[in-house]
C-alpha cells in the first residue's frame, strides 16, 4: 500500500513535469520535422490539418534537387570542419602551456581568454568585415574559417586545459627522460590518452561553426553561402515555401543534434563545471 | 631562457590569432566610432570627434533600442531562469529515465538561432501557426493573432522563441549545482524537522547562490549581446517594435551603410555591459 502511494506520488510529483517539460523541450523541434515530410496541401490549407495523412519526402527531394541547398550543406561542411582543424591547432598547445607550465600571467591570461567572449559580436563584426574588405577576404572560406575557428577558443582552452589536468605530468617527464622533446611529448604522449575530450571539443567547434549565422551572412554569403544564410534567403522570399524551409531546417538540425547528443555527457559536464567553479 | 620561453611557445598561436580577430577589431571598431565611414566612400574618412556618439545619444531610435534591450534582457532571462531552476529540481530528484530526460531537455540549446527563428515563426504565424489554431480550439484566444505582425506582440513572440533557447542552459547549470549540495545538509534538516519549504529556502537556495550569481551573469551578457534571433523572425519590426540596442547597431551599418555610426552604438553597448558587470562583481565582493 504504502509501495503504490510512493510510486504515484513519483508519477505525478515527478515523472508527468518532467514529461511536460521534455515535450516542451521537444515538440516545437518535431513540429519542424513532421512539417517536412508532410505535403504541401495539408501545410497551407487553413483551418489547417493538425494530424497529418499522408507523409512524403518531397520538399527534401525538390531542396536537395531545385535550389542550391546542397552546395550551402558542401560550404557550411567545409567550414565547420576547417574551423574544427583550425581551433584545435591554436587550442591543444594553448591548454597544454595552461595545464603544464607555471609561468607569469598565466592565471591573469586564463582569465582574459573567458573576457573576450563578453564583446559584442557587432563590435567585432563590423571592423571585420572593413578589414576583411580591404585584403578581398571577404566570401571566402578562409574568412569564415578564421572568425568561426577563434571565437570557439576561449571555452575550448578553458575545457582542454581541465581534461589535461586530469593526465599525470610523470607521464610527459618520462618521456622527456626517454629524449622526446615537449612537442612530441604532448603529441605522443598526452594527446592519445585526451583523446574523448579533444573529440568532445572538437564536435563543441563544429556544432558551434555549423550554427553560425551573423559571420556567415557579412563575411560571406555570395559564393561561399553556408546554411544558416542560405534558410534565411528562403525566409526572405516574398512567397515563403514552408515545406522546403521545414526539410532544410531538419536536414540542417539533424547532424548537429545527433552529435551533440553523442558528445553532451561530456560537454555539459565540462560546461557546468565552469559555471559551478565560477 | 629556454625554460622561460617554452610555455609562450604554446601559447603564441592562439594569442596571435586572437589578437588578429579580436583585439584588432576592437581597437578598429574605436577607430571607427571617432570617424565618418560610409563603405562605398572608402578613401574619405574624416575624423568626427565624438559626433558619432553625439548623434547616437541624441537619437530618439536610440532609447527605444535601449528601452526595448532592458524589456528583451529582463524578460528573456527571468522567462529562462524560471523554467530551467524548475526543470533543474526536477531533473534532481531520482527516478528510472533521468539521464534521458536530461540529455533531451538540452536539444533546444544545441540548435541554430536561424532554425529557431524559422520554427516559432512558423508555428506563431497567423493562417497556418499551430499555437492559434490549437490556442483557439482549446479557447485561450478568441481569434489568431498576427504575433510577429502587431506592434504589441511582436516582442513577445520573439521572447517566447529566447526562453525556449536558453531554459536547458539554466537547467543544466543549475542542476549541477544541486548536485554540489551535500545529501547530509537535508537529512540534517529533516531530522531537526525543517519541511520541504524550509529546506529550500535554508539549504537549496544559499546553496545554490554560487551557482545562480555566475549563471545570471554569463546568460545576461549573452542574451544582450544577441541579435540574430531577433533578426531572423522581426528584423527589429514592425517598425522599431524588437529593435535591440546591438540590432540597432547592425542595422545602421549593414542596412544604412554608417560604419561610423553604427560603431559607435556598438561602443556604448559594450561599456553599458561592461558598467553592469563591473557593479554586479563589485556588489558582489561588498556583501
Amino acid at each position: 500500500m504504502r509501495q503504490r502511494r510512493g510510486r504515484l506520488r513519483l508519477l505525478f510529483g515527478t515523472e508527468l513535469p518532467v514529461a511536460a517539460m521534455v515535450a516542451f523541450a521537444l515538440l516545437p523541434w518535431l513540429w519542424m520535422m513532421l512539417s517536412s515530410i508532410r505535403p504541401e496541401r495539408e501545410l497551407t490549407t487553413t483551418p489547417i490539418i493538425l494530424w497529418p495523412q499522408t507523409l512524403t519526402l518531397v520538399h527534401h527531394i525538390d531542396l536537395l534537387r531545385r535550389t542550391s541547398f546542397g552546395a550551402s550543406l558542401r560550404d557550411s561542411l567545409i567550414v565547420a570542419t576547417g574551423a574544427v582543424a583550425l581551433g584545435l591547432a591554436l587550442a591543444v598547445p594553448a591548454a597544454y602551456a595552461f595545464s603544464r607550465f607555471r609561468f607569469r600571467g598565466r592565471q591573469y591570461l586564463r582569465a582574459q581568454f573567458l573576457v573576450i567572449n563578453m564583446f559584442p559580436v557587432v563590435m567585432l563584426i563590423l571592423p571585420l568585415f572593413i578589414l576583411m574588405r580591404q585584403y578581398g577576404l571577404l566570401d571566402t572560406y578562409f574568412a569564415l574559417i578564421i572568425g568561426h575557428g577563434t571565437f570557439t577558443l576561449p571555452f575550448s582552452i578553458w575545457l582542454l586545459t581541465s581534461y589535461f589536468e586530469g593526465i599525470p605530468q610523470e607521464l610527459d617527464q618520462a618521456a622527456m627522460i626517454d629524449g622526446a622533446t615537449r612537442m612530441q611529448a604532448l603529441v605522443k604522449v598526452v594527446l592519445p590518452l585526451a583523446i574523448p575530450g579533444v573529440v568532445a571539443v572538437g564536435i563543441y567547434m563544429f556544432i558551434a561553426s555549423w550554427n553560425e549565422y551573423l559571420f556567415a551572412l557579412m563575411l560571406a554569403g555570395r559564393e561561399v553561402r553556408t546554411v544558416t544564410v542560405a534558410l534565411q534567403l528562403f525566409i526572405g522570399e516574398n512567397q515563403i515555401q514552408w515545406g522546403l524551409l521545414m526539410a532544410g531546417g531538419t536536414l540542417v538540425s539533424l547532424p548537429a543534434t545527433f552529435l551533440f547528443l553523442f558528445a553532451q555527457r561530456r560537454l555539459v559536464g565540462g560546461l557546468t563545471g565552469g559555471a559551478v567553479k565560477g | 631562457m629556454r625554460r622561460w620561453a617554452t610555455p609562450w611557445l604554446f601559447l603564441a598561436p592562439a594569442l596571435l590569432v586572437t589578437a588578429l580577430i579580436v583585439l584588432l577589431p576592437v581597437l578598429n571598431a574605436l577607430w571607427l566610432s571617432l570617424h565618418d565611414v560610409v563603405l562605398f566612400r572608402p578613401r574619405l574618412r574624416p575624423f568626427t570627434g565624438l559626433a558619432n556618439y553625439v548623434l547616437a545619444l541624441t537619437d530618439p531610435v536610440f532609447w527605444e533600442s535601449l528601452r526595448h534591450s532592458l524589456v528583451w534582457v529582463v524578460s528573456a532571462v527571468s522567462l529562462q531562469f524560471t523554467l530551467g531552476f524548475t526543470g533543474a529540481l526536477l531533473l534532481n530528484r531520482a527516478f528510472a529515465w533521468r539521464s534521458i530526460a536530461r540529455a533531451l531537455i538540452v536539444v533546444p540549446w544545441a540548435l541554430p538561432s536561424v532554425i529557431i527563428g524559422l520554427i516559432w515563426t512558423w508555428m506563431l504565424d497567423f493562417n497556418l501557426g499551430v499555437l492559434n489554431v490549437l490556442g483557439v480550439r482549446l479557447g485561450l484566444l478568441s481569434a489568431s493573432i498576427p504575433w510577429l505582425a502587431q506592434l504589441d506582440t511582436a516582442m513577445a513572440g520573439v521572447l517566447l522563441a529566447i526562453a525556449w533557447q536558453g531554459f536547458p542552459f539554466f537547467a543544466i547549470t543549475l542542476l549541477a549545482g544541486l548536485q554540489a549540495i551535500p545529501d547530509e545538509h537535508y537529512e540534517a534538516a529533516e531530522i531537526d524537522g525543517a519541511g520541504i519549504f524550509q529546506q529550500f529556502w535554508h539549504i537549496t537556495v544559499p546553496g545554490l547562490a554560487e551557482v545562480i550569481v555566475t549563471s545570471l551573469l554569463l546568460r545576461m551578457i549573452w542574451v544582450a549581446n544577441s541579435l540574430d534571433l531577433i533578426l531572423v523572425m522581426t528584423g527589429g519590426g514592425p517598425g522599431t517594435a524588437t529593435q535591440t540596442l546591438p540590432l540597432h547597431a547592425f542595422l545602421t551599418a549593414w542596412s544604412g551603410g554608417n560604419y561610423g555610426q553604427g560603431a559607435a552604438l556598438a561602443v556604448i553597448l559594450t561599456l553599458l555591459l561592461l558598467g553592469v558587470v563591473v557593479l554586479m562583481l563589485w556588489r558582489r565582493r561588498e556583501t
